[in-house]
């Protein structure tokens, strides 16, 4: 198939734009005209004719509505560590397809970028080697999730850099019928894309331009702001008005709580919420990075956040969701916020005003709520060096890949002679908002990390916050669940000389 | 051998082959019911107004404040159905209710210009157009036993004398087990797009297992009879029992809307409707009493099996009836008492669910062994196995149990090629080295009977089309959800015309092509359409012989000259399994065509910090007969397991059974609230094998049904977790696991074990005393000693 070069003129997509908005869908432009903000892209390209992607969720769980789009390579976002030299290395290409959650992608943000879907891989005629290992291999059965297992796997093929395929690329998409087996067979093997390969060529060239546009529909207009300012000045000028980075939150929103709004801002393009520094004292993390793109590019520079993303939902919703919209959400459940407590976190804030800089403790006031002021919006999160000697994050949850924490613990110890000397936990679900466990960490400092500090904290661990009983979880084992986790803790560091080891490999 | 089952050579049947439309598949160009709608002009969308209450009266319904919402066309209420207002074949589910019976029930549907439109209309009528007198609810199935809540037949199965045995028995242990039912989370939900066509026909195409009830039910609620409509079903995105009984009230919406309003009218569900709306697999409540002599026979089991029917009848009676034909298992029960009854909860109304009651009968048995196994000092897997049934014998309601040495065949090979005993041995020493994580090795039988209980289900018809270039046309009765069954029938009807299978092509299920089916169910969609298939076929593979005559003709010239000598080149075909008999008042008979063999052998290993644990390997050995497509019945056997193993360990269907404003409400409605298997709950080393030398005589080529069996395969790992648990403290204690056995519910079994005090071993006691088999996982305080002061 024929991708359209949008980003060989830069002119192009404005100029077409100017014209009637559009994404280019499997090789050819389709019109956006008309389609409101609500409409996720899963509706829209169902409503083109193009069935394969399906809705099995409509709220980013299952992955039957996978879809790729191009997405640009961050430089050192490769899949590879990003400690390592890259001078024997030739470099990544510009742009790579990036398997999304249709159901969450607001259709409009679309808008000058390319997709392709399952049907734009290949045919029944002219399979894809995707498509061929999955259809020999016995991968379908009622064949209802094939097509978003079809993309996750593409994606996954043709990542950048790959060294065989890694299983995470389908921890969001389920099947009910085949037990895994064939669809995990299939995938590994496959081989790599040939030379002439369309597809793996379109990445050869730079990502589509993602301008400063918009779309009107019934409902509403969706903008996209091409640049900070923009952003911050269409919100100040549009009360009311709902940022939207990866969507994936606010995608849910939509599709299962009914939630409307008239106009949305989409920010994921803004550069200056895109950068990443590793400096001599402070690692510095754009807001609007996707967590696949922090986890690409700081490898295990950072071992809190290296143990948290595997954790973190699925590869699907890593590839849009956003640090900045995980703590805008304030929710109590949130995955970001304990281990950014732990890591002693701040987070900058811009407002048309200016910017202020908010310790991350005291960013969350209430149940989903935060400092966060309108008009503002979260730029970056700071992460204070040196790291602590000894962290680990333990999510407790019912199912391995991509389910939500009834509890979340993380916790970072320095160390020095064997002694604490700095402790730092933040909790997830065991009060209206993520927290630190000061009580713990008071247990824990200025004592030896042994056995006896270890079960004395724990204990104290046990009774911090107030965790509730529900679908997830009871009460009591959320409170056991606090209380192992110090002792696991140390179970795995003795001392901060270990390397961790996990009893549990995924 | 059979003529039924007797394999030519060169057979298409037995070959390896994908699935028929795993091109489309895996290319997106595979249509199901809702990739349809872009097909027509002008279709109405439908969006149901669901009731806030577990239980209420309607006391108010006004439709108008819907139709002031901008692009709602109509709303759907009890008045404008002009024929029988029930979308079940008993009478007792009325499609727009009076009384709402569960939370989340429909009780009118808007149709709207988009669904947008729709759903704020129902919006609309929900805020201001209804009221409700609420009524008293009984959600749990322990609240309906205490109420004498019950619906339906009570049912017995019964076989010599209980009450002595148990007497006589060298160990009686009492106890109760209670496990919840599975959402069945079909990726496609619910879904039907109904046309009047220029004919004035009824059109309903609809994601149904059941094509000729969904017809029969859409037929009386339009008052029209069954020629005035047709249902097809071009496939469906899983069906797992959840779209046997459930499509119709769907379908009759959609036919109903469309008959009102002359366009085209879809109804297709959202996740959290589905789950709202739509029945599931039945949770169950027994209470049990049992003996075993003193090496550990078993002598008698008294039980009462109380299941959770929901609040209308649907399928439970016969679930209930499949649930008791397998309370045995694979295990000779001499004496046997078990009763059943079904509990009326206002919950959806539960319906089949793969394994229809098998899987819930044989639990108990299982979750008995499991318990007593420690407290007879036996190995689970020596217990098992001591008791498994031998030739001649028979099962409780009569039916003589062929092929056991199957069974031994199956856990001989498993015990060998999955090196049991060397794995066990490796086992004891890694838990002994590991304060903090346990290793367990379960193996569990499987015997399940194969047949609709009701004999005269047992039936199934099938079209072939030879066309005059010789390509082939075939249609039948069953439907396609994945299971490969379409696959199948190519494959037989390759082989009974003797033509490649390339000649052979499939048309969708539909009612005006086969009538008066049988639900594509209890497993035995292959065995009884394969039956038809091959007898059609049979019928012009012999009018084609007496043509050829011996000549040997190529197939083509074979058919164009039978065309020009005025041959018939179709044929209607038909099957009923033979020699059932069952007298359902009696609960005795033999009901099954014949029983699948299997043995699971799962290691788990389990973190004694959260109770977190992972599936190391399973081996599986099972009896599918000789093979009809091997890729097909291997994954049939690979994803059942999987959803057995959903259901026991991972899948938690949760209820608000709490007084507040939502009880009754389903608190698990979404994906991102009940969760399936994924990929990370894969066994990591996964070997399937099919049982070879397994030719079944009594079905079509030598097979067997394979759908349903391994689901049950899944009772190795829920063992597995136990044992693990157990090994978290001293040998000898029976550890009671909830079901499902979630990583909390492991972390309580654990602190269970942890908390024991060390058995001394038990003498036999003499006489009837019953004991407590354990106190319940959630009756127990938890303890925190920490992991590291326990050594085994
Ligand atoms: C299937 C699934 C699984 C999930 N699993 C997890 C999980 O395991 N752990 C977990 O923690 N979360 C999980 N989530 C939640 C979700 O992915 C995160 O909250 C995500 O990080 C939100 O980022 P986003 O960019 O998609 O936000 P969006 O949906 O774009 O926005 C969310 C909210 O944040 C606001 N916002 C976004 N960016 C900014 C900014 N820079 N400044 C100010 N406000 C902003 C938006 O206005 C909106 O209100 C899951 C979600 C889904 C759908
Ligand atoms: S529909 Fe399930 S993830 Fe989008
Ligand atoms: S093949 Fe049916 S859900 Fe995957």
């Amino acid at each position: 198939m024929a991708a359209v070069d949008e980003a060989g003129s830069p002119g192009a997509t404005t100029h077409a734009a100017a014209r009637s908005p559009a994404a280019t869908v499997n090789g050819a432009a389709v019109s956006l005209r008309g389609v409101g903000p609500q409409t996720s892209a899963l509706d829209w390209l169902r409503a083109q004719g193009l069935t394969a992607a399906k809705e099995g969720c409509a709220e980013g769980e299952c992955g039957a509505c996978a879809i790729l789009v191009v997405r640009p390579v961050l430089d050192g976002v490769d899949g590879r560590p990003a400690d390592q030299t890259r001078a024997d290395r030739t470099a990544p290409p510009p742009s790579q397809w990036t398997a999304v959650n249709a159901c969450l992608v607001p259709a409009a943000s679309l808008v000058g970028q390319e997709v392709v879907t399952c049907e734009g891989l290949g045919s029944p005629d002219a399979l894809h080697p995707v498509q061929r290992e999955l259809a020999l291999g016995g991968g379908s059965q009622c064949g209802y999730c094939t097509p978003g297992f079809v993309c996750s796997m593409a994606a996954e093929y043709y990542r950048p850099g790959s060294d065989g395929f890694d299983l995470e690329a389908l921890s969001g998409n389920l099947c009910r019928c085949t037990g895994y087996r064939p669809i995990r067979d299939a995938a590994l093997a496959l081989g790599s894309p040939g030379a002439d390969d369309v597809l793996a060529g379109r990445c050869q060239r730079p990502a589509p331009r993602r301008s400063s546009q918009r779309v009107d529909g019934p409902g509403g207009t969706y903008h996209r702001a091409a640049v900070l300012v923009e952003a911050l000045e269409l919100l100040a000028a549009k009360p009311g008005a709902m940022v939207v980075a990866g969507g994936t939150d606010w995608g849910v929103e939509v599709n299962l709580r009914g939630a409307r709004r008239e106009v949305l801002i989409g920010i994921d393009a803004v550069p200056e919420l895109r950068t990443l520094d590793v400096g001599v004292d402070t690692v510095k993390v754009g807001a609007g990075l996707t967590l696949s793109e922090i986890e690409g590019a700081l490898g295990d520079r950072v071992p809190l956040l290296a143990q948290l993303m595997p954790q973190f939902a699925s590869r699907l919703i890593r590839n849009s969701a956003t640090l900045g919209g995980n703590l805008a959400t304030a929710s109590p459940i949130g995955d970001a916020a304990p281990v950014l407590l732990a890591l002693d976190a701040t987070i900058v804030l811009a407002s048309l005003h200016g910017e202020r800089v908010v310790p991350l403790a005291e960013f969350f006031t209430g149940y989903r709520e935060s400092v966060l002021r309108a008009g503002e919006l979260i730029r970056s999160v700071l992460i204070p060096l040196p790291l602590a000697g000894v962290a680990g994050f333990h999510k407790i949850t019912k199912r391995r890949f991509d389910d939500i924490s009834s509890v979340a613990i993380a916790t970072a110890i320095t160390l020095s002679d064997g002694m604490v000397t700095r402790a730092r936990i933040g909790l997830g679900g065991v009060a209206p908002t993520p927290v630190r466990a000061l009580a713990t960490e008071a247990a824990l400092e200025g004592r030896p990390w042994d056995r006896d500090t270890v079960e004395a904290a724990a204990a104290v661990l046990r009774g911090e916050g107030s965790p509730l009983d529900d679908h997830r979880a009871t009460a009591a084992y959320r409170t056991a669940m606090l209380g192992t986790s110090l002792l696991r803790l140390h179970a795995d560091h003795p001392t901060d000389r270990q390397r961790p080891t996990v009893e549990m490999s995924p | 051998m059979s003529a039924l089952s007797q394999r030519p050579d060169d057979a298409a049947v037995g070959l390896t082959v994908p699935h028929e439309s795993a091109a489309l598949h895996v290319t997106g160009a595979a249509l199901y019911t809702d990739d349809l709608v872009g097909r027509f002009r002008d279709v109405l969308h439908a969006h149901p107004v669901q009731a806030p209450h577990a239980h209420a009266r309607i006391s108010r319904l006004d439709p108008t404040p819907a139709l002031h919402v901008p692009g709602v066309v109509r709303i759907l209420t009890a008045a404008d159905v002009p024929g029988l207002n029930d979308s079940g074949v008993l009478g007792d589910q009325p499609l727009f209710p009076a009384e709402v019976m569960h939370h989340g029930q429909a009780v009118c549907w808007v149709l709207g210009e988009t669904l947008e439109a729709a759903r704020r209309g129902a919006e609309a009528i929900a805020a201001s157009g209804v009221d409700y007198d609420p009524l008293p609810s009984v959600i749990t199935v322990r609240e309906a036993m205490a109420a004498g809540s019950f619906q339906g037949a009570d049912r017995h199965v019964q076989r010599g004398d209980v009450e002595t045995a148990l007497h006589d028995a060298a160990q009686v242990f009492t106890g109760e087990t209670e496990f919840a039912g599975q959402e069945h989370f079909y990726l496609e939900t619910h879904a039907s797009l109904a046309v009047v066509d220029e004919s004035g026909q009824v059109f309903v195409q609809s994601s149904t297992q059941h094509p000729s009830e969904t017809q029969g039910i859409v037929a009386h609620v339009l008052g029209v009879p069954d020629h005035a409509v047709t249902v097809q079903c071009l496939r469906m995105g899983g069906g797992f029992g959840g779209k046997e009984m459930q499509p119709h009230g769907f379908a009759a919406v959609a036919a109903l809307g469309a008959t009102l309003t002359g366009r085209p009218v879809r109804v297709r569900l959202t996740r959290a409707q589905d789950v709202t709306m739509t029945g599931k697999r039945h949770g169950f409540h027994a209470a049990w009493r049992v003996g075993f002599d003193a090496e550990g026979h078993f002598t008698a089991l008294e039980a009462t099996l109380t299941s959770d029917g929901g609040w209308s009848l649907d399928l439970s009676e016969p679930v209930l009836v499949r649930a008791l034909c397998h309370v045995d298992n694979a295990y000779f029960i001499p004496n046997v008492s078990v009763r059943g009854r079904i509990a009326l909860t206002h919950k959806t109304s539960q319906t089949a669910f793969r394994g229809f009651g098998g899987p819930q009968g044989m639990l108990v048995i299982e979750d008995i062994i499991g318990r007593c196994a420690p407290q007879l000092g036996l190995e689970p897997h020596e217990l098992r196995r001591r008791n498994f049934y031998t030739a001649g014998q028979t099962t409780p309601y009569g039916q003589e149990v062929r092929h056991p040495d199957r069974l031994v065949r199956a856990w001989d090979t498993i015990a060998e090629s999955a090196e049991l005993d060397t794995r066990r041995a490796e086992i004891a020493t890694f838990n002994a080295s590991h304060a903090t994580a346990k290793r367990a090795l379960a193996v569990t039988p499987v015997k399940f009977g194969i047949s609709f209980n009701f004999t005269p289900l047992n039936q199934a018809g099938a079209l072939v089309h030879v066309y005059k270039d010789g390509s082939v046309l075939i249609n039948h009765g069953g439907t396609e959800m994945g299971q490969g069954l379409h696959t199948k029938m190519i494959q037989v009807a390759a082989t009974a015309l003797g033509v490649p299978l390339h000649r052979v092509r499939l048309a969708p299920t539909r009612t005006d092509k086969v009538p008066n089916t049988s639900a594509t169910a209890a497993s035995s969609g292959a065995d009884l359409n394969g039956g038809a298939v091959k007898d059609a076929c049979e019928q012009i593979r012999a009018r084609l012989d007496a043509v050829d005559d011996g000549a040997g003709l190529a197939w083509e010239d074979l058919v164009a000259k039978a065309y020009l000598a005025r041959v018939q080149l179709w044929a209607a075909g038909f099957y009923r399994t033979e020699g059932l008999g069952w007298d359902a008042a009696t609960m005795h008979g033999h009901p099954f065509k014949y029983f699948a063999y299997g043995v699971a052998a799962a290691e788990v290993e389990v973190d004694g910090f959260t109770g977190a644990y992972r599936t190391r390997r399973v081996d599986i050995v099972h009896d599918v007969g000789d093979s009809l497509s091997p890729v097909v019945d291997v994954g049939q056997i690979e994803g059942a397991f999987v959803q057995g193993a959903g259901w026991l360990t991972l899948e938690d269907l949760r209820w608000d059974e709490g007084d507040g404003p939502d009880r009754g409400r389903v608190t698990t409605q979404a994906a991102s609230t009940y969760k399936l298997p994924s990929l990370s709950e894969m066994p990591e080393v996964f070997n399937v094998t099919l049982l070879p030398d397994a030719h079944e005589d009594g079905a079509v080529y030598g097979s067997k049904a394979v759908g349903e069996p391994p689901l049950m395969l899944a009772f190795s790992v829920r063992e597995a977790l136990r044992q693990a648990a157990a090994a978290f403290g001293p040998p000898g204690v029976s550890i009671d696991l909830a079901s499902p056995a979630t990583p909390e519910a492991v972390y309580w079994a654990i602190e269970l074990a942890r908390s024991a005090v060390p058995a001394t071993p038990v003498p036999y006691a003499a006489g009837p005393a019953p004991r407590d088999g354990s106190p319940a996982a959630g009756d127990v305080e938890p303890v925190s000693a920490p992991p590291w002061q326990v050594q085994t």
